[in-house]
């Protein structure tokens, strides 16, 4: 039971600069996603972490302690990896036991605490075997077997799901949720995969290039993205997003652009009022334009003619040309919309974002 | 698999690995049928009635008799395994230690290094030998095993370590990295993870550096003067080539007998040896 601290965290190899001044308080028991695409330090940081590179400048804390000059071993951490990293010729006992034997556990406690996790992972019956008998699903188990017979302070999990197949990864990822219930060890862990991140994180948190772009739990990522990068990172599918032009009629602000003329809703009209004559980034997610018939005022709705649709069953997704642009709505899978054809979506006025076209900030 | 009409099968597969097994078994038979052939046999001209050059009706174990007998065959069989084993245990040990560090350690040069170690291989022995034989004649080394025992791993360190770094670079470095936050140190890491999954190119390097100093030449005759120090390559063509006579009976027995324990140590690690060429660890 721990919490971790990163302090002004940076990475330099050689001349790139991995990681750049990461901060980030991870409380006692907590479950912190890092997520972001490959490249943007979210590995390097987790490395960090468990004390396999090297820290260029900043600090690490765990409890207090400032672990900068740990070696892994001496971290009390565990960590579970991509490839999962079992010993080949080792059977599944003693690649769980391995780290208790190495830290002089009694053989029956070691005993004792293997089976414990056996049970909990439900591999009690694989423990003979070697790694290479076992499938890509069962050697997940074991891998997080071997960091749970040890009872450290924080799990670290780089990318532990992404050698598996769909269906099992998300089975994965429920028993990985259940079982942080249940053990309740801080837990850090590192994913390409927005959805795993918005599943199992307390907290996320969205790295791009070496930068944390926003921390904070998985529904205010996803309803209030700090920035561009974060709106269209976070949510499947992405938000759609649309130049326009801000203008000022009768008191009312408009967003005016290629297919687009939208009043803009009263909540906005401080924040976007200095932009007036310029233009922005404007976002809505896919789930918040639904279909309305023609009647339907103009002024809170899109224009614009399907040109796919994909059907996946509980919801239909519209590909559809607003001017030049394409964007992306989620529907009912009650609509018998086809291709070619004309509608009129309505935006949802409180789920409406607005960015900085400069600074990709939200306004 | 060749796929197609059957003469596709022929011509492409059948044939040509026969000739190829052919080919690479003749000598060996050549060796076989010579030892055990009868001296009156051997010396016969090539247009008499009765020349059978590919088989004998009378064979004799005479020869060997003579071999193990008359000559120092057997001292030079002790004489080879010793030094062989010893150079390759030395070889093994340094290779070893220097190939994990090239691949694994991050330290400046290593590249370098790792490049260097790979020239020195390169050097050819046969101009090498001349510095050595000073370096062993200011030592007082010569005419002793020590002279080859000490001589052999300049060339097979640098073969041992080239194979290693590669078979390590093949192995994860996650492997080590989960045993290092397991609770163990580099050195526990690499004798309880890394070493034992390298254990087949361990094996490869053994025995290439075994082969490599069980049939090296020139070293030996430079280096060894005394029939009773020398090593079969050695021992057998030097005394049973005696001026202008070839002894080929026992000449052929001693090179039969001298490849047993090579073709002994081949075939029992042959598939360790096989999977070391090949490399991968599969998790």
């Amino acid at each position: 039971m721990a919490q971790v601290a990163i302090r002004n965290l940076n990475k330099m190899y050689d001349d790139v600069h991995a990681v750049k001044d990461v901060n980030l308080d991870i409380r006692d028991k907590e479950f912190v996603v890092l997520v972001g695409p490959s490249g943007c330090g979210k590995t390097t940081t987790l490395r960090m972490v468990a004390g396999l590179e090297s820290i260029t400048s900043g600090r690490i804390l765990i409890d207090d302690q400032v672990v900068n000059d740990l070696a892994p071993m001496d971290r009390d951490i565990a960590m579970v990896f991509q490839n999962y990293a079992l010993y080949p010729h080792m059977s599944v006992y003693d690649n769980m036991a391995f780290g208790l034997k190495m830290r002089k556990f009694e053989k029956s406690e070691i005993q004792k605490r293997v089976q414990d996790a056996a049970e909990i992972l439900g591999i009690q019956d694989y423990l003979k075997r070697k790694p290479r008998q076992l499938s890509g699903g069962q050697r997940q188990r074991v891998a997080l077997g071997r960091a749970i017979v040890r009872h450290p302070r924080v799990f670290l999990f780089d990318e532990p799901l992404s050698n598996l197949d769909a269906k099992l990864r998300v089975q994965m990822r429920v028993e990985l949720k259940k079982l942080h219930e249940r053990l309740g060890t801080t837990a850090i862990y590192v994913t390409h995969d927005q959805v795993e991140a918005m599943t199992l994180g307390d907290r996320v948190v969205v790295m791009r290039d070496g930068w944390v772009q926003q921390v904070g739990d998985p529904m205010e990522l996803y309803n209030e993205p700090a920035n561009l990068f974060v709106a269209g990172f976070i949510g499947s599918p992405a938000m759609n997003f649309a130049t326009v032009r801000i203008t000022a009629e009768n008191g009312d602000l408009w967003a005016v652009g290629d297919g687009i003329r939208l009043k803009a809703p009263a909540a906005f009209a401080n924040s976007l009022g200095p932009y007036t004559g310029k233009e922005v980034v404007f976002g809505i997610r896919p789930e918040n334009l639904r279909i309305v018939p023609d009647t339907d005022p103009a002024e809170m709705s899109i224009d614009a003619i399907v040109e796919v649709v994909e059907r996946l069953g509980s919801e239909i997704l519209l590909d559809v040309a607003v001017g030049p642009i394409t964007m992306v709505a989620a529907v009912e899978p009650t609509v018998r919309a086809k291709v070619h054809d004309r509608l009129r979506l309505a935006v949802n006025p409180d789920r409406l974002h607005f960015f900085d076209i400069e600074r990709e900030t939200a306004i | 698999m060749i796929e197609g009409a059957r003469w596709r099968r022929w011509v492409f597969f059948n044939i040509p690995l026969l000739l190829f097994i052919v080919a690479l078994l003749f000598p060996f038979y050549w060796m076989i049928v010579t030892s055990v052939r009868p001296d009156k046999e051997l010396y016969r001209p090539w247009n008499a009635a009765n020349y059978t050059p590919f088989w004998t009706l009378n064979p004799t174990l005479e020869h060997i008799r003579e071999l193990l007998t008359e000559t120092l065959f057997s001292t030079w069989m002790m004489n080879t395994m010793l030094i062989a084993t010893a150079s390759t245990l030395i070889s093994l040990f340094c290779g070893l230690l220097a190939g994990y560090a090239l691949s694994r350690l991050k330290f400046p040069f290593a590249g370098s290094i790792g490049t260097g170690i790979f020239i020195t291989y390169l050097v050819p022995q046969t101009l090498l030998f001349i510095p050595l034989a000073d370096v062993i004649r200011n030592f007082h080394l010569g005419d002793s095993p020590w002279a080859l025992i000490l001589t052999y791993p300049t060339f097979l360190i640098p073969f041992c370590t080239w194979l290693m770094m590669g078979y390590f670079k093949s192995i994860p470095k996650e492997l080590e990295e989960c045993a290092r936050i397991d609770g163990a140190t580099r050195w526990k890491a690499m004798v309880y993870i890394i070493f034992p999954i390298a254990v087949p190119g361990i094996l490869s390097a053994g025995i290439f550096a075994f082969t490599l100093s069980w049939n090296e030449f020139i070293y030996a005759l430079v280096f060894l003067s005394s029939p009773e120090q020398k090593t079969v390559p050695v021992g057998v063509t030097s005394e049973l080539v005696r001026g202008d006579v070839f002894y080929w009976g026992q000449l052929m027995a001693g090179a039969l007998l001298g490849s047993i324990p090579v073709a002994f140590v081949y075939s029992f690690f042959v598939e360790h040896y096989v999977s070391g060429i090949t490399g991968s660890v599969k998790g």
